[in-house]
């Protein structure tokens, strides 16, 4: 989406420019929430404060929330026909696959290594089997990375 | 109180959704499960459709969560409790853009917790397969062909980079492809 983002917001309307653009990917993936949607608060911002917001923040929900919204009204009575019903199951193991391979990508760019590999593993397998919540997850996280920054820096200044 | 559920589970998922849509998946699979709000199939047919529509997968997630658990008013919320947390968050970034990009681009603490989170987010998007292949999903040997061979052509451009690649790996043609052989197989 980011390219497609790109191409509308600075080159076509400049409204930011290409070394802004970067900060605000920098910055839109760092924040949580949906990178698309934070985005669009930062180039409102930017352009037109509250207002900008407001209306960039709808342009990037609106048509997703109209066309799930037309499909959920139908989808369940849909679902019944034995047709649609056999094409599903076609579909379930293929969706589970376009989630699992992005993986291969993911590793590669993260350059991860056997050890960082370990982290991966390790928070698969605690919300896999152990049923733990991600939200503990990604909190335990960032408090042991950032303890183990700090009792390594208090390490090496004594 | 189902619609103050539907906030909560929302802005949750709003607050903790580090590293895109599909490490997003496993957040709201958590939270559908534990509320009982969807079966685990139909989970799996609402990301079926957020391939092939447009649009960020958390929204369409919102949406159609929200709507099956409390019409339209449900989806409005749920939608709305999603891009919440983005807003308080990124509007204060924003107010304080010139102070953080000083303060924090090379900080030791906020580049290194970036970077363990995005392995924390492969293991996240790892979790979100693992849950999904159960009996419901995969009900035969048919299944984890379907499985191989999308995973196969997804990764394919990785190693051969061209044309015919490109367009065999396209998600939207793969579940098109699915859903024809699964029309063929099972009906």
């Amino acid at each position: 989406m980011l390219p497609l983002i790109q191409r509308e917001v600075v080159d076509r309307k400049g409204w930011i420019d290409e070394e802004e653009f970067l900060n605000m990917i920098a910055l839109a993936q760092a924040a949580p929430g949906l990178i698309a949607v934070n985005s669009a608060i930062f180039i409102g911002w930017r352009i037109g404060g509250w207002r900008g917001v407001c209306g960039a923040v709808l342009g990037a929900v609106l048509p997703s929330f109209l066309i799930i919204l037309a499909i959920a009204m139908v989808f369940r009575e849909w679902k019944e026909l034995p047709a649609v019903e056999a094409a599903f199951k076609g579909i379930r193991p293929a969706v589970v696959a376009l989630i699992a391979a992005p993986l291969f990508k993911m590793a590669k760019s993260a350059r991860i290594s056997w050890l960082t590999a370990l982290v991966p593993v390790a928070v698969a397998l605690l919300i896999w089997l152990g049923h733990v919540n991600p939200v503990w997850v990604i909190l335990a996280t960032i408090l042991i990375t950032l303890c183990s920054i700090y009792i390594s820096s208090y390490r090496s200044s004594k | 109180m189902l619609y103050l559920h539907l906030f909560i589970s929302f802005f949750k998922i709003g607050l903790f959704g580090f590293g895109g849509g599909l490490a997003i998946l496993s957040l709201i699979q958590m939270e559908v499960e534990q509320h009982g709000w969807m079966s685990q199939q139909e989970f799996v047919d609402i990301v079926a459709v957020s391939q092939v529509t447009p649009g960020p997968i958390g929204i369409n997630c919102a949406t159609y969560v929200g709507y099956t658990v409390g019409g339209l008013w449900g989806s409005v919320l749920s939608t709305f409790a999603i891009v919440l947390p983005s807003l308080i968050i990124m509007l204060s970034i924003c107010k304080a853009y010139f102070w953080l990009t000083k303060r924090f681009k090379g900080n030791p603490y906020f580049e290194q917790t970036l970077r363990m989170l995005r392995f924390t987010v492969i293991g996240l998007v790892a979790s979100a397969a693992l849950l999904l292949m159960k009996p419901t999903t995969f009900i035969d040997f048919v299944s984890w062909i379907i499985f191989g061979v999308v995973a196969l052509l997804t990764i394919l451009p990785n190693f051969v980079k061209n044309k015919v690649t490109e367009i065999i790996s396209h998600p939207i043609l793969l579940i098109v492809l699915a859903g024809f052989a699964g029309y063929l197989i099972y009906a």
